[in-house]
């Protein structure tokens, strides 16, 4: 199969299981309610889209096997694998590294074109994307399938009890079945449309439209006023991420004129072929070995004045004007000029980033955002929409500067670390996983920062398996004990084994349990990977070895944190005999989906015989130019981004894994001793570290912070806005009409007295003198012939006395 | 010669007529005093008479005072020098006044008899049930 009939299978695979979501929701969106008895087959249909695009992509991974079957190189942290032929497989990269990885892309429709413009519908298939796509509709496979049955208290009406009407009763409201599986069409649809864009402007629109999902699903419950105030939150904060993501799309149109990730070939109007360099061939140009330098067109535009000086000196020959800037171009790089757009670029797409996956200090908004039902916090807010964040920094890595690579290290070292000391004293079994899947997002953008592209994608696969197993175990659980506080569960692996069992691999995957050098769950290669890489990056810049430290003590807290929920819900005997005895295993409908991630949760992370597995297909991604080690930093200076594939040699991929190894069992240790053998009362613990515990359980006063910081003023701004609105402007408003009102009435007088008076008048003296002369008809017909006659007389007097005229003569 | 002095009577008509008519041949002039005489009457008779069926003589008086002038003025042989005579139309429109009143003294006669079935009285002053 030639390269064009692969990437237009590609396309058309991957385009049609990007659109059969939107089919879905339109579908329901007109005929939800009417879709069987309150929208029960809404979710069939639903159900049946995802399934389709799950098949349709696999179809697609499966073309892409075909034409490019992935490397029997061993690679990420599958040390099971000889570790001597690392060394091959290290020098047999190096002329790897020079060629980009393989890409297809094109546009399906143009939205607008003018002048050096062009915006459109267009799509980027590399092995990340079909990977993606696999992986998102698999999740979301289970998830449908799993909400059919967690939702089906919306199949009737409902009795909300949590939110209490003014009358004194719960609020009594129709079942919104129908209504859910719209909204979770959407969101597949809209992530979807994030993975397969071909070019930044389309990733916004479908970044914007995962957040419209977002609130609409966060605020499910929208009578409870949490739901909806966690919904606008979310919205909210992540407006304030956009706003930066806006900043560098705008950087990187003003400068470059582009937004497009790929060249593409268009045809002139003279019929001649013209190659439109996109973002990653124009900041990585083939020719200087992909290595990451200054585009022209941002050296140009931080250059302007002396461009314009140019070509007033050569007003009249344009040619050397030309030659010229051509000559003095590499001049103004080596000068630095253009380097702060390329980084302030970076740092506003990170910014969206940011927002999106609800990294520090955005990510207040991913716990509320729990108060949606369970399957949208497994689905939107831990497996996918987050990932989004983590997606596109991944997408957009060859364009990122080792400054931009280092805070992003740090913002996500922050975020992790931060978010596993919240999550542990959580006592919401929802919450506890919201901070985790903080927490391993920062882990993610750690590991990109520090150079470890395959390792953070690879972490982002996993975590999205055993992240979306753990919340749909949690939601089992809830669905069982109709709360969410640990501390009322205990004891439930008797009743619930299945939950159980699940919610145990979840765990084992997420702090990375294995048989160092041998086997382990998908967990225990993504982190070895990003402890390998961070470790690698912390030798080769000694002065940020914190980074490699927030990794590792963030190892130990996760363990420690999912224990503790793991022990706190199943071990031991029950704190709650209410709910224990009520407690029961799940239908069949919302187990299958759970055993199905759970095998997920552990392969997802092996290389299988033959070389296929999510590292390797990885690396077939992997962007041009980041296989070698870079040096550099247009900013910070100094900064050395060590090559991801260095990290996995002997000394520091032995260190990595027996570092992961030990931090994770301290920390189950630990919290076997607190929660499960109880030597050390928690209450104890906590009581010693009262200060730590409070400022923890406080979730660091982040929430208190912004509101005194952003939300106080902002609502005094308003209420200053809205005393001027009312003291102000309505005092002038009310002034001009009281005015009017006034003359109105003025003129009302008038009317009344003068007008009316008049016509009044006229008709009062018409009825008096219909009055008098009534008087005149008598009804006496003799008293008329009188009149007549005497009227005839004293006619023919007054003629004859007027005209004495004579009769006969 | 002073108008209102009854000894000059008879010149003041004859000043008036510009005819003596007593002395003069028969002309329009004697005509029209008849008819003027007949008018009179009737208007006098309409006026004093309390009886329906009197007033409506009295109406029939007035119309035959008209007739007569008109078949005055319409006649040949009464023409002087000076009066040109209207031909027959002045006795056509005699006619006509003759059947106008037939016709008014039918419904003349028959509003009466209703009245006098209503107010078992003919006397017109009791009749003034349209007054305003």
């Amino acid at each position: 199969m030639t390269s064009m009939e692969t990437a237009s299978q590609l396309s058309m695979l991957l385009g049609l299981a990007w659109l059969t979501p939107l089919v879905a929701f339109v579908a329901i969106l007109f005929f939800g309610p009417r879709m069987g008895h309150h929208g029960k087959n809404a979710a069939w249909v639903s159900t049946a889209a995802i399934v389709a695009s799950l098949m349709l992509s696999l179809a697609a991974m499966g073309t892409w096997l075909a034409a490019h079957p992935v490397q029997g190189v061993v690679h990420a942290g599958h040390v099971g694998h000889a570790e001597d032929s690392h060394a091959e497989s290290h020098e047999a990269q190096r002329p790897a590294a020079v060629h980009a990885p393989v890409a297809y892309s094109g546009d399906w429709y143009t939205l607008y074109q003018g002048g050096n413009l062009k915006l459109t519908i267009g799509w980027y298939i590399d092995a990340l994307t079909v990977l993606m796509f696999v992986v998102v509709t698999c999740i979301a496979t289970c998830i449908h399938i799993y909400a059919a049955g967690y939702m089906h208290d919306e199949l009737h009406d409902v009795t909300d009890h949590e939110v209490h009407l003014a009358s004194g009763t719960d609020l009594h409201r129709p079942g919104r079945f129908s209504r859910f599986f719209q909204a979770l069409s959407l969101f597949c649809f809209s992530m979807l449309g994030i993975l397969i864009a071909g070019n930044l402007a389309m990733v916004f629109i479908f970044w914007e439209l995962v957040g419209i999902c977002s609130w609409f699903l966060i605020g499910f419950y929208y009578e409870r006023t949490s739901a909806s105030n966690a919904a606008n939150k979310a919205f909210i904060v992540n407006r304030i991420g956009d706003f930066g993501m806006l900043i560098g799309l705008m950087a990187l149109w003003g400068a470059l004129g582009t937004l497009h990730f790929a060249d593409s070939v268009e045809r002139a109007p003279d019929g001649s072929m013209n190659v439109r360099q996109g973002l990653l061939s124009l900041v990585r140009p083939a020719e200087g070995g992909h290595a990451l330098r200054v585009p022209d067109g941002m050296v140009k535009f931080a250059a302007a004045a002396e461009v314009a000086q140019i070509s007033i000196d050569h007003a009249d020959r344009p040619r050397d004007a030309a030659s010229e800037l051509a000559s003095r171009l590499d001049d103004w790089r080596s000068m630095g000029m253009g380097r702060w757009l390329l980084f302030i670029a970076g740092i506003g797409i990170f910014c969206g980033c940011i927002g999106k996956s609800a990294q520090f200090p955005l990510f207040v908004w991913l716990p509320d955002a729990m108060e949606g039902p369970t399957p949208v916090s497994a689905l939107v807010h831990s497996a996918t929409m987050v990932a989004a964040g983590v997606y596109l920094v991944g997408r957009f890595f060859p364009v990122l500067t080792p400054d931009v690579l280092l805070v992003i290290a740090y913002v996500g070292a922050i975020t992790l670390f931060i978010a596993a000391t919240i999550a542990l004293v959580a006592t919401d079994i929802k919450r506890v996983l919201a901070y985790s899947t903080v927490s391993q997002l920062g882990y993610m953008m750690l590991a990109l920062g520090v150079g470890g592209w395959v390792a953070g994608l690879f972490h982002l696969v996993t975590h999205a398996f055993f992240k979306s197993l753990l919340f749909l175990c949690s939601g089992s659980v809830i669905h069982a004990c109709h709360t969410n506080d640990m501390r009322k569960m205990g004891g439930l692996a008797k009743k619930m084994p299945w939950t159980a069992g699940t919610m145990l691999v979840g765990c084992l995957a997420i702090i990375g349990a294995g048989v160092p050098f041998v086997i382990g769950l998908s967990g225990y290669y993504s982190k070895d990977a990003i402890l390998a890489q961070a470790l690698a990056f912390s030798q080769a810049n000694p002065t940020h070895w914190i980074l490699y430290a927030a990794v590792a003590g963030g190892a130990l807290l996760t363990a420690f944190y999912m224990f503790r929920l793991w022990f706190l819900t199943f071990a031991g005997v029950p704190r709650d005999h209410h709910i224990a005895e009520h407690a029961h295993e799940s239908p069949t409908v919302m187990v299958a989906p759970l055993v199905v991630l759970a095998v997920l949760a552990v392969v997802a992370g092996w290389t299988f015989p033959g070389g296929f597995g999510v590292a390797n297909l990885l690396e077939q991604a992997r962007p041009a130019g980041t296989a070698e080690a870079t040096t550099g930093g247009f900013v910070f200076g100094g900064i050395t981004i060590p090559a991801e594939h260095e990290s996995h040699v002997g000394p520091i991929h032995v260190t990595a894994t027996l570092t992961a190894f030990a931090t994770a069992a301290v920390g189950v240790l630990l919290a076997a001793v607190m929660y499960l053998w109880r030597f050390v009362s928690p209450v104890v613990v906590a009581y010693l570290f009262r200060p730590v515990y409070r400022f923890l359980a406080g979730r660091w006063y982040f929430d208190e912070l912004y509101h005194a910081v952003f939300v106080v003023p902002v609502l005094g701004i308003a209420s200053l806005a809205s005393g001027t609105d009312r003291g102000v402007i309505d005092r002038i408003i009310d002034g001009i009409a009281w005015t009017a009102r006034q003359l109105a009435g003025f003129d009302a007088w008038i009317d009344r007295t003068l007008v009316d008076g008049l016509v009044n008048a006229t008709a009062h003296a018409t009825w008096n003198a219909g009055l008098t002369l009534k008087q005149l008809q008598t009804g006496h017909l003799r008293q008329y012939v009188m009149f007549i006659v005497i009227g005839t007389v004293a006619l023919f007097v007054l003629a004859s006395l007027l005209f004495r005229c004579s009769l006969a003569g | 010669m002073n108008p209102l002095n009854p000894m000059h009577a008879p010149t003041v008509l004859a000043s008036l007529f510009a005819v003596n008519l007593l002395s003069d041949p028969v002309s329009v002039t004697h005509y029209l005093v008849v008819g003027a005489i007949l008018f009179t009457a009737g208007i006098v008779c309409m006026t004093v008479k309390r009886n329906a069926l009197g007033v409506l003589m009295g109406i029939e008086l007035v119309l035959n005072g008209a007739n007569v002038n008109f078949v005055a003025f319409s006649s040949q042989y009464l023409q002087g020098e000076q009066t040109a005579s209207i031909g027959l139309d002045g006795q056509a429109i005699a006619l006509f006044v003759i059947l106008l009143a037939a016709a008014e003294a039918a419904v003349a006669l028959a509003i009466t008899l209703n009245f006098y079935n209503n107010h078992s009285t003919v006397d017109i002053d009791q009749a003034d049930d349209l007054k305003g």
